[in-house]
């Protein structure tokens, strides 16, 4: 992928904003990729987890909105727990996902989902998705 | 021994076979469970969020009632539950600021500085019963049964909780063997399930599941051990899909952990609770000789 570089974008709100509810330091992450040969949603994902932390560090956020890599996440956090420079990545993903949760906007809504399927589905699994994936 | 015990919303409803097996085994070791009176759900999935704390105030609340019967200990099965608890302890115990924050949060309760250790039963049974305790009351050992121990994510990371080794965690693999069956070790042992996927993309958990299950069966395990209503569900309800998906996918009975524990201990069928989860586990059993 080809990116421009703008300095602007680099010093951002938005990279301000992910280091302050992630807690992470960006700039720690030099791109090995052992988070994204670890994670288990990686086969569904346009956008390797690598990827995504290298795309914050640029500011580059309207690349990140246009791909699901976000939404896949599973906070496994098996990449925070291998990153040889002790990024905790599940942290980052999730500030990500905040920035769009925070505006009220919902990515799995109850009324479209089976009645079934809410039935049949552990109440973990219930509280666990509506917390991730709805503000 | 008598010990606090916070079930949590799953073990409840869904998992009873869960609870139900665990208070029975324990009963067998002479622990006796107390339930923690007036706990509220643990908000199930720790928040990720560095400024987000009012998601730290359920597991909190939760702990603040076990202080209050002067529990030092408060024991979890649901592997979602130990990890939620034991990071909003964490934060307690590391951020004085935070820990001020929630305290003065909810001015209702008495203060809250991490005195009560949120511990899973595994570790019990690892440091206060021990394997070979343990071994020696089994009654009816799980000869010839070979099980592959799946410990998922939640008791095992992130590493400052993780009640094991990270990578190469061995308590289950220990509890299998002093029940007397055969403990299959895989490289899939500490895979994600795909967790709460389930319920936004229940397509890409089935290839979670599969990863998990057919590198196990591939292992030579009968049965796979759990800890967690999620992966349980994960990784038994998918099965039915992953016949008709992957050529060739057998079914592979998904089992409690505590189901086996009881069952070594002498705790009859009805005890075990074989009548409930996704699975046949009844009839897998039954053609192992090991009910009737
Ligand atoms: S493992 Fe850590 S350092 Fe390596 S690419 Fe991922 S976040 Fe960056
Ligand atoms: S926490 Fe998310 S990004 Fe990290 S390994 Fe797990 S699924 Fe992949």
């Amino acid at each position: 992928m080809r990116v421009k570089l703008d300095s602007k974008k680099l010093c951002s709100e938005f990279v301000k904003k992910i280091e302050e509810i992630s807690g992470q330091d960006l700039m720690s992450c030099y791109q090995c990729g052992k988070c994204s040969a670890g994670c288990p949603m990686v086969f569904a994902m346009d956008i390797l987890p690598n990827q995504i932390i290298r795309l914050v560090q640029l500011g580059l956020d309207e690349e990140i909105g246009k791909s699901k890599t976000i939404w896949l996440c599973a906070s496994c956090i098996t990449c925070g727990a291998r990153c040889p420079r002790g990024v905790d990545l599940s942290k980052v993903m999730e500030a990500l996902r905040q920035l769009t949760l925070r505006k009220n906007e919902d990515t799995v809504e109850l009324s479209k989902m089976a009645q079934e399927t809410i039935k049949e589905l552990p109440q973990i699994a219930l509280v666990s998705g509506f917390r991730k994936f709805t503000g | 021994m008598d010990l606090y015990y916070y079930p949590g919303c799953t073990l409840k409803t869904k998992s009873k076979n869960f609870e139900d097996s665990a208070i029975a085994a324990l009963a067998a070791l002479g622990v006796n469970l107390i339930e923690l009176p007036r706990w509220n759900c643990c908000g199930a999935a720790f928040s990720l969020s560095d400024d987000d704390l009012i998601h730290q105030v359920a597991p909190v609340r939760t702990l603040i009632r076990a202080q209050e019967q002067g529990a030092a200990k408060l024991l979890t099965l649901c592997a979602f539950c130990y990890n939620t608890l034991k990071r909003a302890n964490m934060i307690i115990t590391h951020d004085a600021d935070k820990k001020d924050t929630l305290n003065r949060f909810m001015d209702e309760e008495p203060d809250y500085s991490g005195g009560v250790e949120p511990v899973h039963l595994l570790e019990v049974l690892r440091d206060d019963v021990g394997w070979e305790t343990l071994a020696e009351k089994v009654s009816k050992p799980l000869s010839g049964l070979k099980v592959a121990p799946y410990y998922g994510c939640t008791l095992v990371r992130p590493s400052d909780i993780a009640l094991d080794d990270v990578e190469q965690p061995s308590v289950l693999h220990k509890l299998i063997e002093a029940l007397g069956a055969t403990a299959v070790g895989f490289p899939f042992e500490t895979e994600c399930c795909g967790s709460f996927q389930t319920v936004s993309t229940p397509e890409f958990v089935n290839e979670c599941a599969w990863n998990i299950l057919s590198s196990a069966a591939g292992r030579g395990a009968e049965v796979l051990a759990v800890s967690c209503p999620l992966c349980e569900y994960n990784l038994a309800v998918k099965q039915k899909e992953l016949t008709v998906q992957y050529t060739g996918f057998k079914q592979l009975p998904v089992i409690y952990f505590t189901q086996l524990l009881a069952l070594a201990l002498g705790v009859d069928t009805e005890g075990c609770r074989f009548d409930l989860g996704y699975m046949n586990n009844q009839a897998f059993l039954e053609s192992k000789g090991l009910i009737a």
